[in-house]
């Protein structure tokens, strides 16, 4: 039912890539994203889950085109149905698409906490902020302190108050949870769950896949720069079998409830990824097909999976 | 504000009995210094009189002034007096050491205000130009410039613009704070002001590589940072950030800079003023020294130490009261 709704954001065949200079002189290009998909829709948290490196925040910076000068960014990436050039994303930055960042480090530590949450848009919705901030639970002098006087939990609300105030329709949370107690924790993401339910899209990165999981609508599992399943919220809750790629179902056995078991070898770095199937190399269902050509992205159960046996 | 006032107060307290023993220390070293060096002063003293003086006047002279006492004892017949006021006499101006070092001070405080506030206003602004645009074009030409500008010594530079701008273009003046000819009273502020220029251009050459290095480094490491990024996401555009973020945080590190290069300034000003005939503190303490003017010299030096532990301390200050990282912790 939620397929039949327009997209708000539709990322396909994304891959995004840095110049570095490898000796001297020679450039070479480093691809960190391949082959990534995404599709957000109003209404709902989509939980980004995967390990460092496997391009989670690369991809909000590629959605805000924040990334540095030396990215090159290539593939399909519309925002309500329409594409997001370089144009347009400097225009719904701040306004349309929202950034909740990960810590205290991204709020100017020589600025006071009420005008940093103000912003740089006149006039400033300043009435508005202290209504939040008051509903938020943050006390009366909040506004007055700089951000080194806050405690984390409270820089977390300052960080997600950025984002309630601009009536952003698309928010990306970049690891909002983690040095938070749990109460925290689960506050944040209830107030991520009251702006989906306003209607508002929520993509959540996040390391923290039980507690996405309670919140989110789907979860989209990244390996290495590339999308390797999109599931059901619900379906982490059932277990391995309601899992459709091998790699989402290592990360479900590899819970701490779930046994805590890891399987054998690392995610490739950027620059030496195999050929064909990135998890290739670590899967134990691999066959000669997988390490030729990159597997297409299916649709099974609702979800979806890129892998050639994925069930 | 009452915990403000009250941690001023506490540093302003603190770098005060630093100064102290700052300058007492300096004192012993200069008098320790001046000492063991080959000058004669009593010769010196001689020699400005101009009258033939026999072995026997000279024994007397020796006598009053201490010549043969123990050197603790001179040192604090000397302490006594400076706690009084009294810096001696100059042998060379043959007028008391205060009076010169109030007077030479004031132009010289005049062309280092000048060159202070131009190498700190070029500086920042250049050095903000070249952290906006750093790796691109500007930002490479404005580096190269600062290299070399920074390699150049003053008192060469200084020559050069003499020659270029008072000799041939004649468009300022080759010398001194006042015109040739004009009696010391009658010259107006104007003209002093135009005597002023090329030295204190000269002088802000020295400092302003170094402080537009500085901050465009700062910038650049600001630019990088998370908080940008953050303000970037937000859409602030680059002018906006640097207004916003930019100048907020540079503004620090820009400040501990501009009040440290009091003593290059006050070492700059020595070259400066002699090579455009200055008549400041930095010429006064050059022909001290080349004239073994000891009142003058100890005077002089122990005057430069006052005044650059001073800039520092005002730096102190202003950081108490600037920075809210220290303002707001007992605040």
């Amino acid at each position: 039912m939620e397929q039949k709704k327009e997209t708000l954001l539709e990322i396909h065949d994304l891959s995004v890539s840095f110049r570095m200079y490898d000796h001297g002189l020679e450039q070479t290009e480093l691809e960190v994203i391949s082959d990534l998909y995404l599709t957000v829709y109003p209404g709902e948290i989509v939980a980004v889950a995967g390990s460092s490196g496997s391009g989670k925040s690369l991809l909000a910076s590629a959605i805000l085109g924040i990334l540095p000068g030396n990215a090159a960014v290539h593939g399909h990436l519309h925002y309500k149905g329409q594409e997001l050039t370089k144009e347009r994303q400097e225009r719904l930055r701040g306004t349309e698409i929202a950034l909740v960042p990960q810590s205290v480090a991204f709020l100017d530590p020589l600025m006071k906490v009420g005008a940093q949450a103000d912003g740089h848009r006149k006039p400033f919705p300043t009435d508005r902020r202290k209504k939040l901030f008051e509903r938020l639970g943050l006390p009366d002098n909040t506004e007055r302190l700089y951000p080194f006087q806050l405690s984390g939990g409270m820089a977390r609300r300052v960080l997600v108050s950025t984002a309630l105030l601009t009536d952003a329709e698309l928010v990306i949370a970049d690891e909002p949870t983690p040095g938070m107690s749990l109460e925290q924790a689960l506050e944040a993401l209830r107030m991520f769950r009251e702006m989906a339910d306003n209607g508002k899209a929520v993509i959540l990165i996040t390391h923290d896949i039980d507690l996405a999981v309670e919140f989110a609508d789907r979860v989209a599992v990244f390996y290495a720069g590339t999308t390797v399943e999109t599931a059901l919220a619900p379906d982490f809750q059932k277990g391995p079998d309601a899992l459709r790629h091998p790699y989402s179902q290592a990360l479900w056995r590899a819970l701490p409830q779930n046994g805590f078991t890891p399987i054998a070898g690392f995610q490739p770095y950027a620059g030496a990824l195999p050929a064909g199937c990135l998890f290739a190399p670590r899967c134990p269902h691999k066959t000669e097909q997988c390490t030729n050509a990159v597997p297409p992205v299916r649709e099974i159960r609702g979800g979806e999976v890129r892998c050639y046996y994925g069930a | 504000m009452k915990g403000t006032v009250g941690r001023l107060t506490r540093i302003f307290v603190i770098n005060s009995v630093r100064i102290l023993t700052l300058l007492l220390a300096v004192s012993v070293i200069t008098f320790v210094l001046v000492s063991a060096s080959p000058i004669d002063p009593v010769r010196q003293y001689i020699m400005g009189l101009g009258t033939a003086v026999s072995p026997e006047q000279r024994a007397e002279i020796e006598d009053y002034w201490g010549v043969n006492e123990p050197p603790v004892e001179r040192y604090f017949g000397w302490m006594s007096e400076l706690l009084k006021g009294n810096l001696g006499e100059s042998a060379l101006y043959r007028r008391p050491v205060a009076d010169i070092i109030r007077e030479r001070f004031l132009n010289s405080l005049a062309l280092m205000l000048c060159a202070w506030v131009l190498s700190g206003g070029i500086g920042f602004t250049v050095g903000c130009v070249m952290g906006m645009y750093r790796d691109r074009l500007p930002d490479k030409i404005l580096k190269k410039v600062c290299y070399v500008i920074s390699s150049i010594p003053t008192f060469w530079l200084g020559l050069v613009f003499l020659l270029v701008f008072a000799v041939w273009l004649k468009w300022f003046p080759i010398g001194f704070s006042g015109p040739i000819g004009v009696l010391r009273d009658e010259v107006t502020i104007w003209e002093k002001l135009y005597h002023l220029i090329l030295p204190a251009f000269t002088l802000s050459l020295m400092s302003f590589a170094n402080i537009a290095l500085h901050t465009r480094q700062k910038l650049a490491d600001v630019l990088n940072s998370e908080y940008v990024l953050f303000a970037r996401a937000r859409g602030e555009g680059g002018w906006m950030i640097l207004r916003r973020h930019g100048l907020r945080n540079i503004l620090l590190p820009a400040l501990t800079l501009q009040f440290a290069s009091f003593a290059e300034l006050f070492g700059g000003s020595v070259m400066a003023e002699n090579v455009f005939s200055y008549p400041g503190l930095g010429s006064a303490v050059s022909a001290a020294g080349l004239n073994a003017d000891v009142p003058l010299l100890l005077g002089v030096t122990l005057f430069s130490a006052l005044f650059v532990a001073v800039g520092n301390m005002t730096a102190n200050l202003l950081y108490g009261i600037i920075d809210p990282q220290i303002r707001e912790v007992d605040g």
